[in-house]
């Protein structure tokens, strides 16, 4: 079953809701969050094209 | 005597794996034991062993459950796992060799019944015939590779934003930068064109799919290592031409054993479709 574990964003009107959410403070840190949470939890980074990045467990 | 026989027939046994060897060599070693003592039974008008070796080799279908349970246990510490389907095939065929062992034994056991004289003669006609059968059935048993039923050819992968695409199928969504650069520079891409409609539909069995991913996996090696979700070999398929495409990164980017070993992926027994032979899929052609 696929999950999301994590959500990153930096725009924080674009997300809420019942998943894990990271606000960053820019572009750069959005990936450095989203790739550490994956490593952490075993998931892949996937790209929403509105600048929100989900982690999803597989 | 046949005894003998029996022995040398049972080097087909060899499971792909050294640690099965013993057991797998034991048991086919029963299942010619079997086999060569079925003919002398019938001679004697000894029906109630014949009887008796059929239920014997009934036991048999154990060892594809064996099989199955092993590599069920074994299949979460794979990298890219095997799939159902594939499992399934496998534990088939070493139910399916146990099977062979008894004929070939059989065989040898008809062929020294025969009688011919002088001894050495009859060995050898033995040695010849159990070789015969043996190299008879194997070609039999062989079965096909995607080679067969399919042209398999490199294809060119390239990102939309983070949508990882071959053509125009979409493969994944890579969200990390890192990743995507990981795949331009060293990920492969091939697609899988099946010959007709008969291939088209086998190949769209998603245990025949995952197959491929596991074989190509493991023949070539995969750029991966545990929770990398993202360098996950894939396969997808376009709907409209039935087309595979399989796109992963491996160990080493070499592309002509990259095909060779897509080529070389069998064809799953329960994969196999013929819509041919029925009226309805005549009609769609």
């Amino acid at each position: 079953m696929k999950l999301i574990l994590a959500v990153v964003a930096t725009d924080q009107t674009q997300v809420g809701g019942g998943a894990p959410i990271f606000y960053a403070r820019s572009e750069e840190e959005k990936t450095q969050l989203a790739l550490l949470i994956a490593k952490i939890l075993g998931a892949a980074v996937h790209d929403l094209h509105n600048g929100v990045l989900v982690v999803v467990q597989h | 005597m046949a005894r003998l026989y029996m022995l040398r027939r049972d080097y087909r046994q060899y499971p792909s794996y050294p640690q099965g060897w013993a057991v797998h060599l034991f048991v086919g070693f029963i299942g010619a034991a079997i086999g060569a003592v079925i003919v002398p039974a019938v001679l004697e008008k000894e029906y109630a062993a014949v009887s008796f070796l059929i239920l014997a080799a009934s036991q048999f279908r154990e060892v594809r459950n064996v099989e199955r349970a092993t590599l069920g246990a074994m299949e979460s510490t794979e990298l890219v796992q095997r799939g159902t389907a594939y499992i399934e095939g496998i534990a088939r065929v070493f139910e399916a060799r146990n099977y062979l062992s008894i004929w070939v034994a059989f065989s040898v056991a008809v062929v020294a019944e025969l009688g011919v004289e002088p001894l050495w003669v009859r060995l050898g006609a033995c040695a010849l015939a159990g070789l015969l059968v043996t190299m008879l059935l194997s070609r039999l048993m062989r079965g096909l590779k995607i080679g067969d039923i399919a042209a398999v050819e490199l294809a060119q992968l390239y990102f939309e934003g983070a949508l990882l695409k071959v053509e125009e199928t979409v493969m994944m969504n890579v969200g990390l930068h890192a990743a995507r650069a990981v795949y331009m520079e060293r990920g492969l891409a091939a697609k899988i064109i099946p010959d007709g409609p008969n291939a088209k539909a086998t190949l769209a069995n998603l245990g025949q799919m995952q197959a491929i991913a596991h074989d190509v996996a493991a023949m070539i090696g995969v750029y991966m290592d545990v929770g990398e979700q993202e360098f996950i070999p894939m396969v997808r398929r376009n709907p409209g031409s039935g087309c595979l495409y399989l796109v992963m990164v491996p160990s080493e980017a070499d592309e002509q054993a990259f095909l060779a070993a897509v080529r070389r992926v069998p064809v799953l027994e329960g994969a196999v479709r013929k819509p041919l032979t029925s009226v309805a899929g005549k009609m769609v052609d």
